[in-house]
């Protein structure tokens, strides 16, 4: 579908009037319609339309803590932080983009240099309270470290509810067994990235 | 023998009060059930199989829920008005035979508490006494919403009994007595009183029906106790068991209902036999069950569309009938 039909403003030429009868002013036009309203027979099709759905017994409840809806992949619910497929450690380089572009200011990162001189996160955290799930962290993110889950239950009995690091890390478990799910939403390559990406013009 | 007749009366007394309170709360399942299913719902699950333990859950939390009065009702009026709804609805099933003469250990059991011989006219008048339950309770109750309702209840209350009493009198000239085993032995004889009379037989059945809605106060003329528009009418300001009794008797009344117009139109039970009482609560099912149906599928009337149908329809068509069957007897 082209995006026409989306920005058509002008409509006239689809729309109609529904036809819709004069209200009968005089006492035997009235009669006529009350009439012609008791001998049609529309309140039997509205009795046999619930009679049939109940009969055809096709119920559309999905009794919720038992059963869950499917959510999309691309559903924005708590961040999840990834690991690399290779070698099983934290994407997460500390960079600090998603703290700069938070724009509800609930990410805090903090860095410091380990041992072997490389730079480490030591204190990350995000105050659920405060986020509003926009995605920008996850599409900021070089390194695809910080996205969104599936995981849409957090209610919480209280304001502030913080999020930390190795909360969101994928447990090495999950990494061992293979069953990392990269995320699809914001942030994520696009299917045919491959095709599309183009060598750097070399001749500036 | 006067003993005896006595004990066997509050037997039978106890028993349909049992049954009865019973069959409301049991119905509230089905009505649940069934309105659910046509919307495609499950309706209440997880209490019990099926949810089918939700009606004591249902009659625990009202039992146990705090009585409130507010502080600006009238007190005695406000208390008492529930109890007059859920007593004449059950006052009112004294005079209706629920089931044919059954003899059970060599004792002849009549399943009616009392047959006396204005029964018809004894059970429209006192399921009239119980619209009096809304009217003072909506009146009592310091609430703008209720007072609408008890409005609303006067109108309806005005309005459907006369058709009511209207649309049975062709019936009653016909078999010649009040008392309903009278009206089920004419049946009997005559076939059923819908059949009778050229088609007057069933066009009282379909004004009694009609009327029947306004009396229970069901879907097409559910109007003292609109949800969207007035909360819960007269209920509003009731809570626990005073609620419940008003609850109770809208249920006990819409059985009773479902018993006496198969009884009246329908053939009642028949010839007493076993297949004669099968018939007759199968009857009486789809009578109640045509009462959910209906409110899955109906859309309510305006309080003036009501007595629009009373006066200007019903009642017309109730006074004709009655002077065709007088032509039609002589």
């Amino acid at each position: 579908m082209n995006n026409e039909a989306f920005n058509n403003r002008d409509v006239s030429d689809s729309y109609f009037l529904v036809d819709i009868e004069d209200y009968p002013t005089e006492p035997w036009d009235k009669f006529k319609r009350v009439i012609k309203r008791t001998f049609r027979i529309e309140l039997f099709v509205g009795l046999w339309v619930v009679i049939r759905e109940m009969f055809k017994f096709d119920l559309h409840t999905v009794s919720y803590p038992e059963e869950k809806m499917p959510i999309g992949p691309r559903y924005r619910a708590i961040h999840e932080m990834k690991r690399l497929w290779e070698s099983d450690t934290e994407r997460c380089i500390g960079c600090g983009l998603c703290e700069k572009i938070c724009i509800s200011n609930c990410i805090k990162i903090d860095t410091r240099i380990d041992e072997n001189s490389r730079k480490e996160v030591s204190d990350y955290s995000i105050n659920l309270g405060r986020c509003i799930f926009c995605g920008y962290c996850a599409e900021v993110c070089p390194e695809l470290a910080i996205t969104h889950g599936g995981r849409y239950e957090n209610a919480s009995d209280q304001r502030e509810h913080f999020l930390m690091y190795e909360d969101m890390l994928t447990p090495l478990d999950k990494m061992t067994a293979g069953t990392q799910v990269e995320f699809e939403g914001f942030g994520a390559i696009t299917p045919h990235e491959d095709e599309r990406v183009k060598k750097t013009p070399l001749a500036y | 023998m006067e003993v005896a007749y006595l004990i066997e009366t509050i037997i039978k007394v106890v028993v349909v009060l049992l049954i009865f309170s019973a069959l409301a709360g049991i119905g509230t399942y089905f009505e649940r059930k069934v309105l659910a299913f046509m919307q495609r719902r499950l309706g209440p699950m997880n209490v019990g199989p099926y949810g089918m333990l939700q009606f004591g859950a249902d009659a625990i939390k009202l039992f146990t829920k705090e009585d409130i009065i507010p502080s600006n009702v009238v007190a005695p009026i406000f208390k008492i008005a529930p109890v007059i709804t859920a007593a004449t609805a059950f006052m009112a099933a004294a005079a209706i035979p629920f089931l044919p003469e059954f003899t059970i250990f060599g004792y002849t059991v009549h399943p009616i508490v009392s047959d006396i011989n204005i029964g018809i006219l004894y059970i429209l008048g006192v399921m009239g006494v119980g619209l009096y339950g809304p009217l003072l309770g909506g009146m009592a109750s310091a609430n703008k919403f209720s007072l609408l309702s008890a409005a609303r209840a006067a109108a309806v209350f005005i309005s459907y009994e006369v058709v009511t009493g209207l649309s049975i009198l062709a019936p009653i000239m016909m078999v010649g007595s009040l008392s309903l085993i009278d009206f089920n032995d004419y049946q009997l004889e005559n076939g059923w009183m819908i059949f009778n009379m050229y088609g007057v037989g069933f066009v009282a059945f379909i004004l009694f029906w009609i009327a029947g809605f306004a009396e229970t106060g069901r879907t097409p003329f559910h109007l003292i106790a609109n949800d969207h528009e007035i909360i819960d009418g007269f209920g509003t300001e009731y809570s626990g068991m005073r609620w419940g009794l008003f609850f109770i008797g809208e249920y006990a009344n819409m059985f009773f209902i479902s018993f006496v117009i198969p009884l009246l139109f329908l053939g009642g039970y028949g010839d007493g036999s076993f297949l004669g009482a099968m018939a007759l609560l199968g009857k009486m099912s789809f009578f109640f069950f045509f009462f959910l149906w209906t409110r899955a599928a109906w859309p309510d009337v305006r309080p003036d569309q009501l007595m629009w149908l009373c006066w200007k329809v019903l009642m017309p068509i109730a006074v004709l009938n009655i002077l065709i069957a007088a032509i039609v007897m002589i």
